[in-house]
């Protein structure tokens, strides 16, 4: 990681990227010199897969069944059928669960936090890695000391807070509370100082940029990267979470997952539509998962782990 | 380690001092004020978003737990520590914690061994790498409350697939709804289902880390497959286990999701055998007793507890991960995260990271006593 740091701060960013090239090539020789894995270590692999995947399999397959078989048999049937796509329809449909609002409202919510979370770290992160001003230091502390605190415990003053100002119900109230996180802070600020290299701030001040612009021009294009990795983790924990928007949205308006609590407080008898209902709410991140899949397995392995 | 080295040249220095320009144009001085200004224009949005929606609830969670308060009446009067008081001699409150670490250990322990197997797994010079990386990130993407639901039914005690599936092997069926502990174990299952693949990608990663050259020293050795495991891959992801054991403290002690969802009623169960501690917190407050003085008195206990698991957890990791005859050199990444953890944990105790190239995790368990011995001209030879 620091040779790429040196390398690109002297020889640019492209050389920076061959040198670790040619690194992984060298390192991916030397590995396919020790042996290919036997069956079994594919076998067990096979195994954890279908662990994974048994869950959503098991929703598709109850999803279809009738309701009375599903009470007397842990399986009623092997294979998903048609009448999934009834219950779909019923869950659609239904006035009490209110699923297309809950839709727009997640990707409301998943969107406009993940584009500011990412915003606002670049900012920072840039300002703090590249950037000298007073207080630098100890305001880096700071942002990382907050990474180690559970907000989530304050969720009392902030239910009041939203009250009083009559958010309580509103997408904004989710909205607001997530525009910014700190551990992005720290992410932006630990990929900009290795990945941009001073003499190209330099470079765009010495051609009269000012220090906007060469934020805009400069460290937006080299923290791309590092912010689409960010992004995309920030819009996976919005999507799923549920504990603040369950406690300060509403049934009338709620976010994917709360149709998931819905679903149980009104349809809990009927095990067929409620698993129908869940992989419906499941459906939207599964299938950008098939896009963006290898990037988040990238992004977890540079690091981008949110603690 | 740049991060925090105050040392680096400024990108944007104004002109060299001494030749100080003899007349300030109207334009200059904007520039001047623009690069003065900036780096806290752009930090400031962070720091006001996160004062008002971070900090400052938090800190106004003590005001509440002294007063009190309730969802409908608002603030009543000043009470004192008798909110406090109120919860600590709550049985429920008791039960509640006794759950959350039982739920907690319950999960993060197989979860650790599970994610370290799958990533050794993974490790391997397998075919169509990408495809088993992803297939084990699929969990991840699924909700939480989603999760739950489903293993809620399949942890049916009556005609669940799980009790199906062990009644084959002849077990009788588990009460996973009425008996504590099985409904416990249900529980980390659901938490270990979704953050196992996760955590075995962060130890992938730790372990390609490691240099070819140690297996192959260890080949050369007569070291096994298994034996080159233990002795070369553990010892060297040791701090990458500590990350993950911290994180997962903190994030197993605030568990709510996965219990909220467990059943219909989403309050612990009939006897509360389930109820966490956050879920408790969630109950006071919005659940029959509406009393918000009560229920800041549980988060700020809460928030203590965490903060002192996590300096404990902090020291003791520190130990461990300084302590042996040859301890190896740790990722820099994973160096910095400790060195971090430290900091947010208040203590200053750590050596500076910005001196110099790092020792890496070889640094002595009192960095200041080998440092004074080096400056009075000794090697210190005598820890080997």
């Amino acid at each position: 990681m620091s040779s790429v740091a040196v390398t690109a701060q002297t020889a640019g960013k492209g050389a920076a990227k061959a040198a670790a090239r040619r690194r992984e090539r060298g390192s991916r020789a030397s590995r396919a010199a020790s042996r290919r894995p036997g069956w079994v270590v594919y076998t067990l692999l096979g195994i954890a897969l279908l662990i994974s995947a048994f869950p959503l399999y098991f929703t598709l397959v109850l999803g279809s069944s009738d309701p009375v078989a599903i009470a007397q048999s842990p399986l009623p049937q092997w294979l998903p059928d048609s009448s999934l796509f009834q219950q779909f329809a019923t869950v659609v449909e239904s006035s009490q669960i209110n699923f297309w609002r809950a839709l727009l409202n997640s990707v409301v919510i998943a969107v406009t936090v993940s584009a500011s979370v990412v915003l606002f770290s670049t900012l920072a992160g840039y300002s703090f890695a590249k950037l000298r001003f007073r207080g630098r230091g100890p305001l880096l502390v700071f942002v990382i000391a907050t990474m180690a605190v559970p907000t989530q415990l304050g969720v009392i003053p902030l239910y009041i807070l939203m009250s009083e100002i009559g958010w309580t119900g509103k997408v904004q109230a989710v909205v607001v509370p997530g525009l910014v996180a700190a551990f992005g802070v720290f992410w932006m600020t630990q990929y900009l100082s290795e990945a941009l290299p001073f003499e190209l701030v330099e470079a765009a001040r010495v051609d009269g940029a000012s220090m906007i612009r060469t934020f805009w021009s400069v460290a937006m294009p080299a923290a791309r990267p590092a912010a689409a990795m960010l992004g995309l983790f920030t819009f996976v924990q919005q999507w799923t979470s549920f504990f603040w928007p369950s406690i300060v949205l509403s049934q009338n308006n709620p976010t994917l997952p709360l149709v998931v609590r819905s679903l149980q407080a009104t349809y809990f008898v009927d095990h067929s539509l409620v698993m129908g209902g869940i992989f419906l709410v499941t459906l939207p991140l599964l299938m950008v998962f098939v896009f963006v899949g290898r990037q988040l397995v990238a992004g977890i392995m540079a690091g981008a782990v949110k603690g | 380690m740049a991060v925090l080295s105050p040392t680096q040249p400024a990108p944007a220095r104004g002109r060299p001092p001494g030749r100080a320009p003899r007349r300030v144009g109207f334009s200059q001085r904007l520039g001047r004020w623009d690069v003065k200004l900036s780096p806290y224009l752009y930090i400031s949005p962070f720091f006001v978003l996160f004062a008002v929606t971070g900090l400052f609830p938090l800190v106004y969670t003590a005001f509440v737990s002294v007063h009190q308060w309730n969802l409908l009446g608002g603030q009543g009067e000043f009470v004192g520590l008798q909110n406090y008081a109120d919860v600590l001699d709550q049985p429920i409150f008791w039960r509640s914690l006794v759950n959350t670490v039982s739920i907690f250990v319950l999960s993060s322990v197989p979860q650790v061994l599970l994610a370290i197997t799958i990533a050794a797994l993974l490790d391997q010079n397998l075919r169509a790498a990408t495809f088993w990386r992803m297939g084990v990130l699929v969990p991840y993407i699924v909700a939480p409350v989603a999760v739950s639901m489903i293993f809620g039914r399949m942890f049916a005690d009556q005609y669940g697939l799980v009790n199906g599936l062990i009644g084959i092997v002849g077990i009788d069926p588990v009460g996973w709804h009425s008996d504590r502990l099985a409904s416990h174990v249900a529980i980390a299952t659901i938490v270990n289902y979704r953050w196992t693949g996760y955590n075995a990608l962060i130890f992938l990663a730790a372990m390609q880390a490691v240099p070819r050259e140690l297996y192959e020293a260890a080949v050369i050795d007569g070291a096994g497959r298994v034996r080159q495991f233990f002795s070369v891959t553990v010892p060297q992801i040791r701090a990458t286990i500590i990350f993950v054991v911290i994180t997962s403290t903190i994030g197993g002690l605030q568990i709510f999701d996965e219990v909220r969802m467990y059943d219909a009623a989403g309050l612990g169960g009939p006897s509360k055998n389930w109820m966490t501690t956050v879920l408790y917190l969630y109950d006071v407050a919005w659940g029959n007793q509406k009393n918000f003085g009560r229920a800041a008195a549980v988060a700020w206990i809460l928030f203590v507890l965490i903060i002192a698991i996590g300096m404990i957890n902090f020291l003791l990791t520190r130990r461990i991960s300084t302590s042996g005859p040859s301890t190896p050199k740790v990722g820099r990444r994973h160096t910095r995260a400790l060195l971090e953890r430290a900091r947010a944990a208040g203590s200053a105790t750590t050596t500076p990271p910005a001196a110099g190239p790092a020792p890496g995790a070889g640094a002595p368990p009192s960095g200041g006593a080998r440092a004074g011995a080096a400056r009075a001209g000794t090697t210190p030879e005598e820890d080997r």
